[in-house]
């Protein structure tokens, strides 16, 4: 019995900040959602009204909503390939037994995880200026003319991506790397002996090997990338022509600029249902095929 | 191909990669020593010419700066300590207490992990409006006392410790405060540091609720006081390279001095998960 007592006061500091400030919230957050709560509710909240289901009707009617998904998803769809092989690349040339330096190249390749985004964004928002950005220099060394990377729709979201990338890539090769140094050597000593090719160790070991960690690396970095804020926040304010609105800059936007929380809310658990769904999609999908 | 040629290609690709991830923090530093205007020229300079602490002094003279560094690290402390204690306490109590119900909860704890904490800031924002918190540091540290990540990591870890230690203990008449302080602690101190550096480097970072919660400059973190001056000063790359550094040197440097540390812990999160 004074251990169950003990027990829970131990848990209770915990379970009350958790209680308080996140589940109570994102139980809240639901019923906000069914409400107009805005600016006159936040003056009085006696002009709050209950609209059931309407702002997640409402959304669905905006195209403000669908682009923002739609440049989250682009975010999503491009970036985390990418940044997956990038990282996949540099956790094969680490964890090959020849490179001299290891833990060198491995600080290096991770600095840029622990970085600060809003610093970061700032230094690549120079590299990437149209006149006197680095990357247009560098580019116009080898005969391409300047992009304007941040001003040009078209560019403002791939640069975006190029520098998540950068920013990204090595937190999964430091997973990666583990999950590689996991796969014992014997399996290729013996591939060796009977004459397959690098590739062929790559394709028939290494991979299938390495699949439960790609599977939970690739869902930690879409549930990631799908929050996308700060980046755009800092390097475009959503711009140019809302090309890199993410759901969660329409979330900020909706509540904190025109106090639209009944809305904002409504973003926000639209977005929590769509990485549940993709998410939940992946681990099904990944364990259908490591089964079969 | 031949192992040297091997060898080769993979050193220089190794090399260019690690140009690529450290040149744009090296170019950051070297920047914000350059004078205004310098840096907007072709082609881009990589070094000052006349290497001045000018932009530094502008930054923390003028531009409030000062005031921003340590109103990050009061916040970041303040939520790496907190945490850090309730952390402890509940991942132990989950790993090695019996009571009723400890299932059920810990799979709501788990359960928790997966949903993204800005759907969480709505309703926060407007609790701690209406509670006369917000613009405080109270709004930035509270909500991050404690985590049910930093929860499952402690969990994971104090699984190992022997309950015949604990057990002995008991039986010698010492109360479970006395066996949490005077034998689990100094056993959980690796996983403390990681915890601790993890926690530290999470809260100087974060953007999004700080951007919410702190209304008023005199509050601003590094970041928010960084992304408000890039707007003002969009053009003015070598003072925004000087804040930049400000901004980066400290967790970088917290980083290099823990890295065994960091990565240890990166790992336990997630491989082991």
């Amino acid at each position: 019995m004074n251990r169950q007592h003990a027990a829970w006061g131990f848990l209770a500091p915990a379970l009350l900040v958790l209680g308080i400030f996140f589940l109570l919230p994102v139980i809240a957050a639901f019923g906000l959602s069914l409400t107009d709560y805005d600016l006159y509710a936040l003056a009085d909240i006696r002009h709050l009204r209950f609209v059931a289901l309407h702002n997640y009707w409402d959304l669905l009617h905006q195209p403000k909503f669908w682009s923002a998904l739609g440049h989250t998803f682009y975010f999503v769809v491009v970036g985390v390939p990418l940044s997956i092989l990038v990282s996949l690349g540099a956790a094969l040339l680490l964890n090959s037994p020849w490179v001299r330096g290891k833990t060198f190249f491995r600080t290096a390749l991770f600095a840029p995880v622990v970085t600060t985004v809003v610093a970061v964004a700032v230094v690549w928002r120079y590299i990437f200026n149209t006149k006197y950005g680095l990357l247009n220099y560098v580019l116009g060394l080898v005969g391409i003319h300047p992009v304007d990377w941040l001003g040009d729709p078209h560019w403002a979201m791939p640069a975006i991506i190029l520098f998540a990338v950068w920013k990204n890539f090595g937190y999964n090769m430091i997973i990666l790397l583990a999950g590689l140094q996991a796969i014992p050597g014997d399996l290729y000593e013996a591939a060796r002996i009977d004459g397959a090719s690098v590739v062929q160790q790559f394709r028939h070991i290494t991979l299938p090997m390495l699949r439960p960690t790609l599977l939970m690396v690739a869902i930690l970095t879409v549930s990631g990338y799908f929050q996308l804020f700060a980046e755009p926040y800092v390097m475009t304010e959503g711009g140019p022509l809302q090309s890199t609105t993410s759901v969660l800059y329409l979330m900020y936007n909706e509540g904190f600029k025109w106090w639209n929380f009944g809305t904002a809310s409504a973003v926000a658990f639209l977005l929590f249902v769509i990485m549940f769904a993709v998410t939940g999609l992946m681990l099904r999908v990944g364990r259908r095929g490591e089964a079969a | 191909m031949s192992p040297r040629v091997a060898r080769a290609v993979i050193h220089g690709l190794l090399i260019g990669g690690t140009l690529v991830a450290v040149f744009p923090l090296l170019w950051m530093v070297a920047v914000s020593f350059m004078r205004p205007g310098e840096a907007s020229s072709l082609p881009p300079p990589l070094w000052p010419a006349h290497a001045s602490w000018h932009n530094y002094d502008v930054l923390f003279l003028r531009a409030g700066v000062g005031r921003y560094l340590f109103n990050s690290f009061a916040i970041s402390t303040a939520i790496t300590v907190l945490s850090l204690a309730f952390n402890l306490m509940a991942g132990y109590a989950f790993a090695k207490l019996r009571f009723a119900g400890r299932e059920r909860l810990f799979r709501l704890l788990l359960g928790m992990l997966v949903i993204p904490a800005q759907v969480a800031m709505l309703p926060l924002f407007l609790m701690l409006k209406y509670a006369g918190l917000v613009n405080s540091y109270a709004a930035v540290v509270l909500p991050a006392a404690a985590t049910a990540f930093g929860i499952f990591l402690v969990r994971q870890y104090a699984r190992g410790i022997p309950d015949e230690l604990l057990e002995a203990a008991r039986i010698d008449g010492a109360s479970e405060w006395r066996i949490f302080g005077q034998i689990v602690l100094p056993l959980l101190k690796p996983v403390m540091v990681t915890l601790a550096i993890f926690t530290f480097l999470t809260a100087w970072n974060d953007f999004m609720w700080p951007l919410i919660a702190l209304t008023g400059q005199e509050h601003y973190t590094l970041p928010l006081g960084l992304a408000s001056l890039a707007r003002e000063h969009a053009t003015d790359s070598e003072l925004m390279m000087a804040g930049s550094v400000v901004t980066v040197i400290p967790v970088l440097a917290l980083f290099l001095a823990m890295q065994r540390y960091y990565i240890e812990g990166l790992l336990l999160g997630s491989v082991k998960g």
